[in-house]
C-alpha cells in the first residue's frame, strides 16, 4: 500500500447534534459515522456494510435522511444532526419507536436506528404513506429478522398516532 | 483493508472559482467529492487511489434547476431528491426521474448527485441512458474557462471522459422539446431499490402517419460506455413498427451491444434482455403508450 507523502492534519468541525453544539478535533475524511461513535460516543447509528446499502448507520442531516458511513465528517460542519438518540424526549419516546415496540418492528435491534429514522423522514412527507410508499420510503434498510410485515405495520400505525396526536 | 483517514486530504472551497483554481494548480491529484455516494464507497473500502479530495458539495453555484424556454439547465450538484420533486422536471422528462428513484435508497437520493452520476462514468449508472436518449448537453467549467458538449459524446471508454483534469462539471442541460413523446425506462437489476441494474435502457420516440418519425434508445450495461442504438434508430426511421419482424429488431439489437458477463449478470441474458426490452419499447411507441 502506497503511503502519501503529504499526511493529512486534524481540523475543527462543529456542528448541532441532538440540539446540543459540539465541536470535534478530527482528520476531515473521517467518516461521520466514526465520529459518532468514536468521539462522541453516540452508538446508536451502526456499520453494517459501510457501503451505503443497509441503512443501519442512517442519521439525520439537516433534516434529511443520510447514511453516515459515507459522509466524510467535513461535509457535516456547520449542519444540524439528529441520530436515534435524539429523538426520544422528557422520558418520553417517539411515536415511531413506540409503534416499533408495541408492533415488533425491531428484534436484534441493528436496523432498527435507521428505520426509524428513515419512517421519520418518510412521515415528514408522506403522513399517510400507502403500503407502496412505506416500502419504497424503506427500501434503502435492510433487516434480516423480521421479514419487514412487522416493521411495515409499525410505520403505518406511527402515521396513525401522529395523526391522532 | 480500511482507509486510514490520516492519509486523505480533504478541503472545502469556497466557491467554484477555487474549486476549479485548485483542480488547475495539480491537474490530476485532487478527486471531487459532491455527495459520496461513490467516493466514500471505494474509500470505506481502502480502494479509493485518490488521496487529495476537493468538496464541491456546498458549491452553490452547482445547485439549482433553472427553466429556460427551448433548456432546462440542471446543476452538477442537483441531487436525485432534487431531481424527483421538481414539477417542470416530472412533467417533461419523466426518465429522468424514474432513474432518480432507481438509484439506491432515499438516504443516497438525498446525497448523490446527477453530475457524480456522470464524472463516475459506470456503464451501469441508472441516469446516463435517460440522459442520452434526451439529447442532453454538459456545461464543463474550468480556469480557462467554459465549453458545453453533446453529452452523447462525453464517454470515451471504460470510465473514459471527455473530461480534462482540470475541468468540472457545471450543469446539464436537457432540450425542452418531448411533447408528443412516447418514453419507456426501465431498470432490470436483482431488486428495484438499491442493486446495481444488470441491463437498463430509456426509449424515446414519437410516431407520424403510422411510421416512426423520432426514435432514441440508449441501453446501460450493455457495453463499456452507456450506448446508443444509432445504425439501428437509422433504420427505425420512416418504417411501421408493425412490419419490422421481431427476429430483425433483435438482430439490430445485437449488432451494437457488446454485453460481457460480471458479477451481476451474463453476457447471454444482457443480449437477450436487451432485445426485448427494444421489441417491448418499439410495440409501446407503435401503440402510443407511454410508460416509465
Amino acid at each position: 500500500m502506497t503511503v502519501s507523502a503529504q499526511r493529512s492534519t486534524k481540523c475543527e468541525v462543529t456542528f448541532d447534534i441532538n440540539g446540543e453544539s459540539r465541536s470535534v478535533s478530527v482528520f476531515p475524511m473521517a467518516r461521520l459515522l466514526d465520529v459518532l461513535r468514536h468521539e462522541l460516543a453516540l452508538t446508536g447509528a451502526k456499520e453494517g456494510c459501510g457501503e451505503g446499502e443497509c441503512g443501519s448507520c442512517a442519521i439525520l442531516m439537516d433534516g434529511t435522511l443520510v447514511n453516515s458511513c459515507l459522509v466524510p465528517v467535513l461535509q457535516a460542519g456547520g449542519t444540524s444532526i439528529v441520530t436515534i438518540e435524539g429523538l426520544a424526549g422528557n422520558g418520553q419516546l417517539h411515536p415511531i419507536q413506540q409503534a416499533f415496540l408495541d408492533c415488533g418492528g425491531a428484534q436484534c435491534g441493528i436496523c432498527t436506528p435507521g428505520m426509524i429514522l428513515a419512517t421519520v423522514e418518510l412521515l415528514r412527507k408522506r403522513p399517510a404513506p400507502t403500503l407502496d410508499e412505506i416500502r419504497e420510503g424503506l427500501s434503502g434498510n435492510l433487516c434480516r429478522c423480521t421479514g419487514y410485515v412487522q416493521i411495515f405495520r409499525a410505520v403505518a400505525d406511527a402515521a396513525h398516532r401522529i395523526a391522532s396526536q | 483493508m480500511r482507509s486510514d483517514p490520516a492519509d486523505y486530504l480533504l478541503v472545502a472551497p469556497q466557491s467554484l472559482h477555487d474549486a476549479v483554481a485548485l483542480l488547475a494548480s495539480e491537474p490530476g491529484a485532487w478527486l471531487p467529492i459532491a455527495g459520496g455516494t461513490d467516493v466514500m464507497v471505494l474509500y470505506g473500502a481502502g480502494k479509493l487511489p485518490a488521496r487529495k479530495l476537493v468538496s464541491i458539495r456546498d458549491l452553490r453555484e452547482l445547485r439549482g434547476i433553472e427553466e429556460f424556454p427551448n433548456e432546462i439547465a440542471i446543476g452538477a450538484g442537483c441531487t436525485y431528491t432534487d431531481l424527483r420533486k421538481h414539477p417542470a422536471i416530472a412533467r417533461e422528462f419523466p426518465m429522468l426521474v424514474s432513474a432518480a428513484s432507481w438509484t439506491g435508497g432515499i438516504a443516497n437520493q438525498n446525497r448523490g448527485t446527477l453530475g457524480g452520476n456522470i464524472a463516475n462514468a459506470s456503464p451501469a449508472a441508472d441516469s446516463l441512458p435517460a440522459l442520452l436518449a434526451y439529447d442532453a448537453e454538459l456545461l464543463l467549467t474550468s480556469v480557462r474557462g467554459e465549453r458545453r458538449i453533446a453529452y452523447r459524446n462525453f464517454h470515451l471508454g471504460y470510465k473514459k471522459t471527455a473530461m480534462y483534469a482540470d475541468e468540472l462539471i457545471r450543469a446539464i442541460y436537457v432540450p425542452r422539446k418531448y411533447s408528443g413523446y412516447v418514453s419507456f425506462a426501465r431498470k432490470i437489476g436483482a431488486r428495484q431499490a438499491q442493486a446495481i441494474a444488470k441491463i437498463s435502457i430509456a426509449g424515446l420516440g414519437r410516431m407520424a402517419d403510422g411510421v416512426i418519425d423520432d426514435v432514441r434508445i440508449a441501453l446501460g450495461s450493455v457495453a463499456p460506455v452507456p450506448l446508443r442504438l444509432e445504425k439501428m434508430e437509422a433504420v427505425l426511421l420512416g418504417k411501421n413498427v408493425q412490419s419490422l419482424p421481431v427476429e430483425d429488431l433483435r438482430r439490430l439489437v445485437a449488432a451494437e451491444i457488446s454485453p460481457i458477463a460480471d458479477i451481476r449478470s451474463t453476457a447471454d441474458y444482457r443480449a437477450v434482455v436487451a432485445g426485448n426490452l427494444v421489441v417491448e419499447f418499439l410495440r409501446q411507441l407503435s401503440s402510443g403508450k407511454a410508460s416509465t
